[in-house]
């Protein structure tokens, strides 16, 4: 009989903690629905690395599987890279192309990275806190790719902060926003001008971007060379099967094993510790400052502007598309009912997804 | 982990060149994107 409960002995208080933190991921995701294809398989993976003695994970000479899957996967990029191809398969830029101008939004919005940048210096090295700062691209692969070639120490709780802090959007921007603005600058309207784009610019600018990225940035072409990679399949306009896969089937099955796989680095010895509370609270700080960022920026604009921007929609500049974009108009239709701001906060949502991906190889220009 | 204070001060030159760097990347690419559209408008015009 003692076979039976002898494991029971093994267990200890900071497992405990961190089955309540996987339980709490796992109410996230199911009660309030945030990000939950990432957040439930964290939550399982946290609860599953953490029962005593378990096979998940490699001890001594014993494989796990989610210890191989994270070296399979995560550790050379793979996973991160492959889930681009379909984010990039997903996007339309179309929003982006009719109206250029809003790109420089996304760039504005990067501030709370090189800012977080600073902060994180005063308590880590470096390139830890470079790969800290990186949280501030709201946006997963790019976290997991900076941080793994600045080899940081802190990996685990860099994409455990990207991930959850990309769910609670919607809970960190709004006041911000409302904070930063008056509800009369929250009531400009921008009206939508349609604006036809040619299908050789749909199909010439994600190789343009490439190139471009790829000459500024050479250690993060990856990144945007996959991200456009998807995107050109989508515009080309003759791998509609393939463009399905990449955005359906591909993306599914990535995000199913990088939940799951982001889990394994998630062990209570590793991740109950006062260095993971400083992370996640210098994660929430360049989101917030990413906001501020945006929204200053655009504020900062139209003092110089006759037709007025919504300061809000530089809010939409951080990368987590598309539920970024989706407060900003949101947000818009609360103040006036008749404001509708998605098809701009949308275009600097995903120029703020292009923005992250720059800003993370200029980091990794920094300090490789 | 230990705490400097002055290492914030230290690293702002991080922040002014990487702000500075991606401002003119995205302009670059906002002039790049106007040109393609400009050429996209001229073609049509011309067919």
């Amino acid at each position: 009989m003692e076979i039976l409960y002898e494991n029971l002995l093994n267990v200890t208080w900071q497992q405990i903690v961190m089955w309540a933190i996987g339980g709490i991921l796992i109410y996230l995701a199911i009660k309030k629905e945030m990000e939950p294809t990432l957040l439930l398989p964290i939550g399982f993976g946290a609860i599953l690395v953490n029962l005593p003695l378990s096979g998940a994970i490699t001890h001594g000479e014993e494989e796990g599987a989610l210890t191989t899957l994270f070296e399979a996967g995560i550790a050379n990029e793979l996973f991160p890279l492959i889930l681009f191809i379909g984010i990039g398969a997903m996007i339309d830029f179309g929003p982006l192309l009719s109206n250029p101008k809003l790109m420089i939004f996304g760039a504005a919005a990067q501030f709370g990275i090189f800012f977080t940048l600073c902060a994180a210096s005063m308590f880590f090295d470096l390139k830890d806190a470079a790969s800290i700062a990186i949280i501030g691209a709201a946006d997963g692969p790019t976290s997991i790719v900076v941080a793994n070639k600045l080899n940081s120490n802190y990996l685990g709780a860099i994409m455990v902060a990207a991930y959850s802090y990309m769910a609670l959007v919607p809970i960190i921007q709004p006041p911000v926003i409302k904070l930063l603005t008056t509800k009369k600058e929250r009531m400009i309207r921008m009206p939508y001008e349609q604006k036809e784009v040619k299908k050789s610019t749909r199909i010439l600018f994600p190789i343009v971007i490439t190139v471009i990225a790829g000459l500024v940035a050479p250690a993060s072409v990856s990144l945007v060379g996959f991200l456009m990679f998807g995107n050109l399949i989508r515009e080309c306009g003759v791998l509609n099967s393939l463009s399905e896969t990449a955005q359906k089937v591909l993306a599914n099955l990535v995000t199913i094993f990088l939940g799951i796989t982001i889990a394994s680095q998630m062990q209570a010895e590793n991740f109950l510790a006062l260095d993971t509370l400083l992370i996640l609270g210098l994660g929430l700080f360049a989101f917030i400052f990413d906001t501020v960022g945006g929204v200053v920026f655009a504020k900062i604009l139209n003092l110089f502007l006759k037709k007025k921007v919504n300061p809000m929609i530089g809010a939409a500049g951080i990368s987590a598309f598309p539920m970024s974009g989706r407060i900003v108009h949101k947000m818009g239709l609360e103040e006036d009912p008749q404001n509708f701001l998605l098809m701009h906060s949308i275009g600097v949502n995903v120029s703020g997804q292009i923005a992250s991906v720059i800003a993370g190889g200029l980091i990794l220009n920094f300090f490789m | 982990m230990n705490f400097n204070p002055m290492a914030f001060v230290d690293n702002l030159k991080y922040m002014g060149i990487g702000m500075l760097s991606i401002l003119i990347v995205m302009g670059v690419l906002i002039l790049i994107t106007v040109l393609l559209n400009r050429l996209g408008k001229k073609s049509k015009k011309d067919e």
